[in-house]
């Protein structure tokens, strides 16, 4: 029965079922608070629920696109409301849908202000975030790519901290002139294939030529998202600017858009472009890892040096995906993967804190572990996690990677490796200096420890990240097919454009 | 299940240690700890017997772990000689520890998270030993590191536990590189992480190379030095030793188990499991033979300034390390690891007979307040009598076999690396029995030097303190004439089986048991002046120490400052990282890429008349933005061109 649904579409857009129920709440404003956290918690669980069944469903030894939907969109125009998911787009719809409501859950208490506008905001983020993942028509796909920034700039505009203009409006600067970019290599394709398919645009050989450019105006706009060195400096800003649930949804989804972008479009449409360019984005990235590390090291803001991590994490991502090797490109989709639950998850520890003591400084705490004992175990085990502890989900990821970037160029292994050391270093003096040592100041030694709530935010976080250490297999089998895949033809396409050479 | 329970029964006790300390039960906490532990001794046992004695081999296979295209490590179990010496060292000495740590950890509140990390640590590093392949072997690697971070750390209040705690897994970090690498570098080379496939057929890879920037360096030299730098960290070899004197904050049965008789052995047992590699990799021999020598004396000159108890036996492990790897760097990896097996019964006696002297004197570790306490703790006393005997290499203790046997092989390799190792080692021998004795005559004889107060509680540790010390003295004893045959004598070839590889011209081992009389006699007789030297200074003459002190100035604070490599390293790498961190973030985000970026666009329209004088903005970190982004396109020109 189930099966003749269009799955794909329900998942996508149940959300918006949510958002009618939230308009319909009638009350005071506080039963309105707490009916919306209600609905929206139920919606975005049941949502997760279906995305599930989504999994069961999902044959990973398929090559090619599952659960496809196809509609005529405007007739005859080769623009088509085509979704469907492969061994790429599954783990980041999972992803996307565990966790929006951890994200509900996790400002339950926090947002009190125009509590049902902010679960609005965040069920349309989930439906923009899943169908861009879903979508397998280019003006879909940007329609949503863009569109997860509207109720982003929202939740940051409305619930975020003191600069939050400064921060919305950096954010706007770099996605603007990415998306610009990309956008006219989006109408030029159109115009020399005739149809806004993904499957055919990657079917369709581009001169190399014309991919070097097309590479470029798709790489401005993925960078940003990634984001890579030097167009990072908007994240750090927008993370210390938003509420909890948005930097982890920010952290945990939105950065994943760059690093999918690269594996959907550069690498099968661009295959000539992407290895013609993969030295410059090693060099970008091996700056990112180091140059962020560094820089993080300086941060006096909890979030801040998180933010500075990400990025350094990132750039493993991008060292990955374009050593344009199986392990290397697996490897970043993990390393993407756990830095989504990972960085989440550190987000959320800030937030735990912040609730409290409504500081991000490091230097406000000191000795939290006499206060909030479990907080520093779940909290430790991140900080583990972060550093890449094998048994953790963030070994496996950057283990990958660096099987592939030895393969491509020792050097940029090597140099890649030195983030091992670097992270260690500024997550352990972190953790030092907000968890250990002898707790002096008495509001520290007040807060109260973990409530139930955060426990449940916490445990299955921590379950799924040590999960994917031990057993990587549950995530690197979904996706294997597809990466080989993927791999095949960009081998296949390099080797023509060789002998044609 | 035989096999896995030697490795899982101390997870499953660590676990459920954990959980009982959410809820305050210490007593259910220490049960399943100690006794997950002891039964997985129990087990090792047997599987010594079968694999072992029996020259078996078995693989276990548990899991798959991460596979993608022809990466493939799986969580696999491996028994052979090596592993089984290495599973009755580990599960020996930490069930010695686990009960000692019940008296000793008596007071503290946390000591069900103790007993807890305990076994997490002992889990860990029997994973590390049974690993089948290297992925495997990282994940003990860094689990030991955990653990050992979590240890050191335990008493989190104060500052400079949690200080070294995390200097040693930084420190440690700095090792893992290497080791990261190496695997990448095998991996590449040989196709596999897998034990068996890379060691199938080296000698085939002796002529294959790895190109840096079109400078080729052969491959197995290139690995075995990789994987080395990981040793180097673990072990707290010199240049990397730096964290393990201050990781002795960590309560003393930890510096037992972990910063003594296993954790730091690590290394040396991936040197011995790398043979098969490292064999075919002469300058990495010579590279470890002279890491391994010069750690010896250098931990040795400082062992002997040092005032605090735990200082001097933690030096002292650094330098019996540096004496486990010269041995292993002129081929005699069968005497490494004899050593490595005698060394943890007599160093975790040491470090747990001066944690029952700390206990008696009130937690005081200065040697300077010490003395005149041994009629109070006899057992204590005897015993670190028995370590310092054994320590020092006195005949018939274990030390005097495994300790003669380097110093033997070392001279028998022949080499001129081999004898400047001997030569060094035998210096360090020396040294070793002068700062044994020096810590005997200081902590227990002469005046008292606590306070009265102090010495009216001092008193002899409790049963459960003592008793784990008697299988530790037992094997401080005998253990090297019950191993010797074994271990490296007649039957050696057959004891280690397929485990460790020597290439035929590789004599050292052969020719160790045919040096001439007094290269056998020499360590002896240099054990025996080192303790009449420190006789003659602490007892007969208690002010030349100071006089000597006074005299060599500047030398003894070279030494007593542990020849300034923190300073060192703090001055050219912790600080300038910080700052230089800083500066980027000020100069280059906030500086540069903001300022022309976002900020800059946002004042655009202002700013387009007056250009000119924008560009030429005179500030020097612009110019220096400007040139990394000419270093970036560079550096890219350069990895498309010769990165390959």
């Amino acid at each position: 029965m189930i099966s003749s649904w269009p799955l794909l579409s329900v998942v996508t857009f149940l959300p918006l079922t949510g958002v009618l129920f939230l308009m319909l709440i009638r009350g005071n404003e506080e039963s309105i608070a707490a009916n919306s956290r209600l609905v929206a918690l139920w919606v975005s669980g049941f949502t997760f629920l279906l995305s599930l069944y989504l999994y069961i469903g999902f044959d990973p030894e398929i090559v090619g696109y599952q659960f496809e939907e196809r509609a005529d969109w405007i007739t005859g125009s080769g623009i088509s409301y085509h979704l469907g998911i492969d061994g790429i787009s599954m783990p980041f719809i999972l992803l996307a849908t565990f966790l929006t409501p951890l994200s509900i859950l996790a400002s339950w208490k926090s947002i009190t202000h125009r509590a049902r506008d902010y679960m609005i905001a965040f069920l349309v983020l989930e439906v923009m975030m899943v169908g861009m993942f879903a979508s397998l028509d280019m003006l879909m796909f940007y329609l949503f790519f863009e569109g997860v920034l509207i109720p982003m700039f929202i939740i940051i505009g409305v619930w975020g901290g003191a600069e939050r203009v400064y921060a919305a409006f950096k954010f706007f600067l770099y996605t603007l002139l990415g998306s610009v970019l990309m956008l006219v290599c989006m109408l030029v394709m159109y115009q020399m294939v005739g149809t806004t398919d993904i499957p055919a645009l990657a079917a369709f050989a581009f001169s190399p030529e014309v991919q070097f450019w097309l590479f470029l105006g798709f790489f401005a706009s993925f960078a940003v998202k990634v984001p890579m060195w030097p167009v990072h400096t908007w994240l750090p800003d927008a993370h210390v600017q938003a509420p909890t649930a948005g930097s982890m949804i920010l952290a945990g989804v939105l950065l994943k858009m760059g690093g999918y972008g690269f594996l959907r479009f550069s690498l099968p449409m661009f295959p000539d472009a992407s290895e013609y360019f993969a030295p410059f984005i090693f060099v970008l990235s091996i700056i990112a890892v180091i140059y962020t590390s560094l820089v993080a090291l300086a941060q006096s803001d909890m979030k801040k040096l998180i933010a500075y991590s990400s990025v350094a994490h990132m750039g493993f991502v991008t060292i990955g995906i374009f050593t344009l090797t199986e392990q290397g490109i697996a490897g970043a989709m993990f390393q993407m993967i756990s830095h989504g639950l990972v960085s989440a998850a550190l987000f959320f520890c800030v937030g735990v804190v912040y609730d409290r003591l409504h500081t991000r400084e490091i230097s406000a705490y000191g000795g939290v572990v006499d206060a909030m004992p479990r907080y520093a175990a779940f909290f430790m085990f991140m900080m583990l996690a972060s550093v890449g502890l094998p048994g953790t989900s963030g070994f496996v990821g950057e283990m990958l990677v660096l099987v592939g970037a030895w393969e491509a160029s020792h050097w940029v292994a090597i140099l890649a490796a030195t983030g091992l050391i670097l992270g260690a270093c500024y997550m352990l003096w972190l953790y030092r200096r907000v968890v250990f040592g002898r707790a002096e100041k008495p509001e520290v030694l007040e807060m109260a420890a973990l409530d139930r709530r955060e426990v449940m935010i916490f445990v299955p976080l921590t379950i799924l990240v040590l999960w994917f250490g031990i057993y990587p297999a549950t995530l690197l089998d979904v996706m294997a097919y597809t990466v080989s895949d993927i791999m095949a033809n960009v081998a296949s396409d390099l080797s023509i454009q060789t002998v044609m050479r | 299940m035989f096999y896995q329970a030697i490795v899982f029964l101390p997870l499953l006790g660590a676990i459920a240690a954990g959980l009982f300390s959410l809820r305050q039960q210490n007593s259910a906490a220490i049960a399943v700890s100690v006794s997950g532990v002891v039964i997985s001794f129990i087990l090792s046992l047997f599987a010594f017997a079968h694999v072992a004695m029996g020259g078996n081999t078995e693989i276990v296979s548990v899991a798959r772990w991460i596979n993608s295209g022809t990466f493939e490590a799986n969580w696999q179990l491996r028994f052979d000689t090596l592993t089984a010496v290495m599973l009755i060292v580990v599960t020996g000495v930490s069930s010695c520890v686990h009960i000692y740590s019940v008296g000793y950890m008596h007071h503290d509140k946390a000591i069900a998270r103790f007993m807890a990390y305990l076994s997490l640590f002992t889990f860990a590093m029997l994973m590390l030993v049974t690993a089948d392949n290297l992925v495997q072997l990282f994940f003990g690697w860094e689990g030991v590191g955990v653990a050992s971070y979590l240890l050191i750390g335990f008493w989190y209040h104060k500052e400079s536990a949690h200080t070294a705690a995390m200097k040693a897994f930084v420190v440690n970090r700095v090792g893992d590189f290497g080791f990261v690498l190496g695997i990448l570098a095998i991996f590449t080379l040989t196709g596999s992480v897998s034990f068996d496939a890379i060691f199938a057929d080296t000698a085939s890879y002796q002529n294959a190379v790895i190109t840096f920037s079109g400078i080729s360096l052969p491959a197995l030299e290139v690995v075995s030095i990789l994987l080395f730098i990981g040793a180097m960290g673990k072990s707290a070899q010199l240049g990397l030793h730096t964290w393990l004197p201050d990781a002795m904050e960590g309560p003393t049965p930890v510096s037992a188990l972990i910063h003594a008789a296993t954790m730091v052995t690590a290394g040396v047992f991936l040197v011995c499991r790398m043979s098969p590699i490292i064999e075919y990799a002469p300058i990495a021999l010579d590279v470890i033979t002279i890491v391994g020598a010069s750690t010896a004396i250098f931990a040795a000159t400082v062992g002997m300034t040092q005032f605090d108890i735990k200082r001097v036996i933690a030096y002292s492990t650094c330098s019996q390390l540096g004496y486990m790897f010269f041995a292993a760097g002129v081929s005699a990896y069968p005497a490494a690891m004899f050593h490595l097996t005698t060394h943890a019964f007599f160093k975790a006696l040491l470090f747990l007979g001066a944690g029952s002297v700390i206990h008696a004197l009130s937690d005081e570790q200065d040697l300077r307040n010490m003395g005149g306490i041994w009629r109070k703790v006899p057992v204590t006393y005897t015993m670190m009598w028995v370590g310092s005997l054994a320590l020092a290499g006195f005949p018939f203790f274990a030390g005097f076999y495994s300790k003669d046997m380097i110093l033997e092989a070392a001279y028998g390799a022949h080499t001129g690396v081999g004898m400047i190792a001997f030569w060094l080692g035998c210096a360090a021998a020396l040294l070793t029995a002068f700062y044994s004795w020096r810590l005997l005559i200081l902590a227990f004889h002469g005046q008292p030097r606590a306070s009265a107060e102090v010495m009216s509680h001092v008193h002899e540790s409790p049963n459960v303190m003592t008793l784990p010390l008697i299988p530790l003295a037992l094997g401080a004893i005998f253990a090297g004439w019950a191993g010797y045959e074994l271990f490296v004598g007649h039957d050696m070839a057959a004891f280690w089986g397929d485990s460790i590889f020597i290439l035929p011209s590789h004599t050292a081992m052969e020719a160790a048991h045919h040096v001439p009389l007094w290269v056998k006699l020499l360590p002896i007789v240099l054990a025996t002046s080192g303790v009449l030297g420190a006789y003659i200074a602490y007892v007969k003459m208690p002010h030349l120490p100071a006089k000597i002190a006074s005299a060599c100035g500047g030398f003894y604070d070279f030494l007593f400052n542990k020849w300034y490599f923190d300073e060192l390293y703090d001055r050219i790498f912790v600080r300038p990282a910080v700052l230089f961190g800083g500066w980027l973030w000020r100069r280059g985000d906030k500086g540069t890429i903001d300022y022309f970026g976002p900020d800059g666009l946002s004042a655009l329209v202002g700013r387009l008349s007056s250009r000119l004088v924008h560009i030429q903005t005179g500030y020097v970190y612009h110019y220096a933005f400007a040139m990394m982004i000419g270093v970036v396109v560079l550096l890219s020109w350069y990895f498309s061109g010769f990165g390959r």
